[in-house]
């Protein structure tokens, strides 16, 4: 049936360029059609719109709107799979997945922006939890207070204490997260350490002297990729190097970034970067990662998505790839997290609010972050749903001490992401770490607490 | 037809020897070629920087498929938007081309550089005014709309194409149309236009081709039910892992008609061809 | 040109007005939107038009990220439109001898344009791996094979000279639009004019240089019109073969981080703004070189 219809759609252009050409040919009195024909093609879509809209909306009593970026694989998998959920529980709500991809959303939050100054927001949508949100959206007063929605659904008992304060403002609470990544995790090739005699490091030094070792016997220590993956090994070396709370002082504003813990950190990373494969700039995070199962590097410092990557590759876990803490960040949780919100005007307040109920819920995180593959936001989830990688995210996410992540949103507001953003990149060439410091701190007074 | 040996007679065999730096330009525009194909082809695992030239190790259609069937529910749309935001577009330009470069008016050659700065603006900033003004005129949303920011930004291109194309063709041509009495519209119809066959030809693969490539005005112009064939093509990666097997051969899936499309208007260079022996 | 009669001007006038009139609203409106917008503090998402002056464009000017955009905006755009001028014109004159195979060849040239940026990018990306030693891969693998390793490189990682390399690859997708563009102008050229010269005894050389290579001048302008507002927009192909990392930064790759990922509109827009007055700079003086020249002709 496909192939009929590709078929006949291919005819259908060949048909139509041959129109137009017959159409301004040599014989002049045929260009009269060809100049009347344009406004009848114009016509062709709204035509044909029946059988593009193949979920028509029969005006249905209520729906929803939600946007996100998950588009492939197991996310828009584990999208679908807490649709079904939310059809089953609301199923006089009609559900619409306005998920539009592109790199970690940028092109999502494009359109999102001029949907949101035309005055055309969806329903709900999908935002880093943390500042990413609160910047952005909580300041220009487009989102609700979700407090009153936590305290009905008991989600305060179910999340991380230490979680709610990094999504909130003023004591607010205005997303939901769906699901937990972990960002400071480090991958190693098992078989490299042990042939080097290395034990898996747990400190800064443990971890440049480790890479010493394998510097020496030929290995690439340290895979890396674009500048994006740079920036990701910067936040956990700062954290590693700093610990959790004075890392939590850079962005509030209480630990100064031309302080000398900021630059002991930026020392760290700048010593870090002298064991980074030579060809990083040109490899995305994927390649980066797959240096590491492919033993043509030890380590890679990359976000837990990095495993179902490795999944996929039909890598095993243990064997052809281990993993811990970034060193020195060990008890410490650096998280990243999908929520959703609900506006401010809200077309469908009360389909948003249905789907904010079931993207909280045990049922919906529980089909949703398995095929995905992440953790739950809620620390009540069924381990057994999770293979034995994520069982150790779990057991963490709800001991270990929780911060955020700059890369990806929760830390520090976009404008001041951008800006730590450019200054990194300059670091990056010209490795001058005053002039990093006085970057970070220009970009802490613009866009962040700094005074 | 004879048209292979109208201009050069045949015994300079040697000018073959020609078609070596051909074969050579060939290789190169092959090269990239031969990697889209046969990563289409792979297997997700197989896919690495190591073994990027080897083949796959079997034949296997599964990304094709996954493709194909990701992607044809929009392909209409981008059809139904495509083909009239070419014509039209090709249109404007050409009437547009003659009257810029043949019947000058006072202020004539201030208007050409000033459409023709259009093409300059980028697009990423405007995405805003852009949304605004096509939701306060009611094309926000739909097909129609995003048909006419095409053919808008459209017209700068399409409109210095013909122009150039139409400066190349020797005045004496229209001067002896006008002393037989043709006015504008007449000179157009029956000396430029069976002349412009090959600038309609170039013009069309343009605007064919950044029309149905087009991401950006689509994305922000369009709700998911008008969606055309690049934003699916976008939307089957993910945010974090990308098949790219898979999105190889989406890709060439979605540039096939463009590729029928080139194929078929191609032949229309020898109809050129054919034209340009009237002039003189 | 001949006196106009009133009525053909009328005609011509109401045949550009529908153009003029959609111009004018979605070019030159949006345009001083942009300005006006670049002259504010519009920081986050709400519209803020407060009233700053300049300071967006003077703190552009300061800002050493910019800088970096301009010199690799003018390497790319002299390396690609040169590229695609020369490859595109050496092409079209060979496939305008008549030679066998010519549709099979021109097909070849034209179909990098059919395939999305983002898909060739990933590919260069893979081609340009700079990698050496036992993960070399990409072109250098190919070059090791063949025993040229002196053309081994770094490619897009090369210092300063890196957006070269994509240029490369920008080239290899726009120069067989340039190709066809030559041909039919090349086509359009009639053959008793190349007949005529070759009875008075030039050679093929002095037939293209005196005759068609003026006689396509027109078309050599639009060329490096449409490939520069090709170069000065280059957004898609960059970031999909390095990603978004500033020794490959461009300008409308600074706009999108800037207004897009940190909502910072002022900048971005002044942003756009400059990359406009750059254009105007640089096209609009040769534009009127040229209409001057035709005119004189």
């Amino acid at each position: 049936m496909y192939a009929k219809k590709f078929s006949f759609t291919l005819v259908s252009v060949l048909l139509l360029a041959a129109f137009v050409l017959a159409a301004c040919g040599p014989a002049a009195v045929t260009e009269v059609p060809a100049a009347t024909a344009a406004p009848a093609a114009t016509e062709v879509p709204a035509a044909t719109e029946a059988p593009a809209a193949t979920e028509a909306p029969v005006v249905a009593p209520s729906k929803v709107e939600v946007f996100s970026w998950w588009t492939g694989g197991g996310e828009a998998a584990g999208l679908d799979a807490m649709i079904k959920v939310f059809q089953a529980q609301y199923p006089d709500i009609e559900f619409s997945n306005a998920a539009v991809a592109g790199g970690a959303g940028t092109n999502a939050r494009a359109v999102l922006a001029t949907r949101l100054q035309a005055g055309d927001p969806p329903d709900s949508w999908q935002g880093h939890a943390g500042q990413e949100l609160i910047g952005t959206y909580v300041a220009a007063n487009q989102l609700q207070p979700l407090n009153d929605l936590y305290k009905a659904e008991g989600w305060l008992a179910v999340m991380p204490e230490t979680l709610i304060p990094l999504i909130s403002q003023n004591g607010n609470i205005y997303s939901v997260p769906v699901n937990i990544h972990r960002a400071n995790v480090m991958w190693y090739n098992p078989e490299l350490l042990a042939d080097n005699n290395i034990t898996v490091p747990t400190t800064i030094d443990e971890w440049f002297t480790a890479m010493d070792t394998l510097k020496a016997a030929g290995v690439t220590p340290l895979a890396m990729g674009e500048q994006w993956t740079a920036m990701h090994l910067f936040e956990t070396v700062m954290l590693g190097t700093l610990g959790a709370e004075k890392y939590n002082g850079l962005w509030d504003g209480s630990v100064a970034w031309d302080g000398p813990e900021a630059k002991q950190g930026i020392e760290n990373y700048k010593k870090a970067l002298t064991y980074v494969n030579s060809d990083a700039s040109s490899l995305t995070w994927q390649d980066a990662a797959q240096l590491v199962v492919n033993g043509d590097a030890a380590f890679n410092v990359m976000g837990d998505w990095a495993e179902g990557y490795f999944r996929e590759l039909g890598k095993t876990p243990n064997t052809d790839y281990g993993w811990a803490p970034v060193p020195g960040t060990v008890g410490v949780f650096q998280f990243l997290s999908d929520s959703f919100v609900l506006p401010v005007g809200a077309p469908n307040a009360d389909g948003a609010t249905a789907w904010l109920k079931v993207a909280g819920s045990k049922a919906g995180q529980e089909a949703f972050n398995p095929v995905k593959g992440s953790i739950c936001a809620r620390t009540d989830c069924d381990p057994a749903l999770f293979g034995v990688y994520l069982q150790s995210a779990m057991a963490d996410w709800s001991s270990n001490v929780v911060v955020g992540s700059l890369t990806h949103g929760v830390v520090a507001n976009d404008s001041w992401k951008t800006d730590i953003n450019t200054a990194l990149g300059l670091f990056l060439a010209d490795q001058n770490v005053e002039t990093f410091q006085a970057a970070l701190v220009t970009a802490c007074k613009a866009s962040g607490p700094c005074k | 037809m004879n048209l292979f040996q109208s201009r050069v007679p045949f015994r300079f065999q040697w000018r073959y020897l020609l078609l070596l730096p051909l074969l050579f330009m060939t290789a190169f525009y092959l090269i990239p070629m031969y990697l889209m194909i046969v990563t289409g082809f792979k297997a997700f695992d197989e896919v690495s920087l190591k073994t990027i030239w080897q083949l796959p190790s079997s034949i296997a259609f599964d990304n094709y498929i996954e493709a194909y069937a990701k992607l044809t529910p929009y392909l209409w749309n981008s059809i139904n938007m495509v083909v009239p935001a070419a014509i039209i577009s090709s249109i404007l330009g050409s009437v547009n081309g003659f009257v810029l470069a043949r019947w000058k008016f006072r202020g004539a050659d201030v208007i050409f550089p000033l459409i023709l700065f259009g093409m300059f603006i980028p697009y990423q900033s405007i995405l805003i005014p852009l949304v605004e003004f096509m939701r306060s005129i009611n094309m926000y949303g739909g097909l129609p709309g995003l048909v006419l920011a095409h053919v808008i930004y459209g017209i700068p291109i399409t409109t210095l194409t013909f122009r150039n194309y139409y400066a190349t063709i020797p005045k004496e041509l229209i001067e002896a149309a006008r002393i037989d009495g043709a006015d504008l519209l007449k000179t157009y119809f029956y000396i430029l236009l069976p002349l412009s066959i090959p600038s309609f030809v170039v013009v069309l693969i343009w605007q064919f081709t950044s029309a149905w490539n087009d991401f950006l005005f689509a994305v922000v112009l369009t709700n998911p039910d008008a969606w055309p064939i690049t934003v699916a093509l976008n939307n089957m990666a993910g945010s974090q892992i990308i098949a790219w097997n898979v999105q190889m051969a989406g890709s060439l899936l979605a540039a096939l008609p463009t590729l029928l499309v080139y194929i078929f208007l191609g032949r229309y260079f020898l109809r050129g061809l054919m034209a340009g022996a009237l002039k003189g | 040109m001949p006196k106009i009669k009133n009525r053909d001007t009328l005609i011509s006038i109401a045949l550009v007005m529908p153009s003029i009139v959609a111009v004018g609203i979605f070019v030159y409106g949006f345009i001083l939107w942009s300005l006006r917008v670049s002259l504010s503090q519009w920081k986050g998402l709400l519209p803020d038009y407060t009233w700053v002056g300049l300071k967006n464009y003077f703190e552009l000017f300061a800002d050493p990220r910019f800088h970096i955009d301009i010199r690799n905006t003018v390497i790319f755009t002299v390396v690609f439109v040169g590229g695609s001028l020369v490859l595109g014109l050496f092409m079209a004159i060979l496939l305008d001898q008549n030679l066998p195979g010519e549709s099979f060849f021109r097909n070849i040239f034209l179909f990098p344009m059919a395939i999305s940026f983002i898909v060739t990018g990933v590919v260069w990306r893979w081609l340009m791996n700079p990698a050496t030693g036992s993960r070399i891969s990409g072109f250098n693998q190919l070059f090791h094979s063949l025993g040229l390793d002196f053309l081994i490189n770094r490619w897009h990682t090369t210092p300063t000279w890196g957006i070269a390399a994509i240029a490369l690859a920008a080239i290899w997708q726009m120069s067989g639009y340039t190709m066809a563009m030559y041909l039919g102008g090349l086509r359009g050229i009639s053959d008793d004019l190349r007949e005529a010269a070759r009875v008075d005894g030039a050679s093929e050389w002095q037939i293209y240089r005196h005759i068609i290579f003026p006689l396509i001048s027109p078309i050599t302008l639009s060329a490096m019109i449409i490939l520069g507002h090709i170069s000065l927009k280059v957004f898609d192909l960059i970031v999909a073969i390095a990603g978004k990392q500033l020794p490959l930064d461009v300008p409308a790759i600074y706009m999108w981080q800037v207004t897009f990922d940190g909502y910072f509109f002022g900048k971005g827009a002044a942003i756009s703004i400059l990359l406009l007055l750059v254009v105007s700079v640089l096209v609009i003086p040769y534009i009127y070189y040229n209409l001057k020249n035709e005119a004189d002709v």
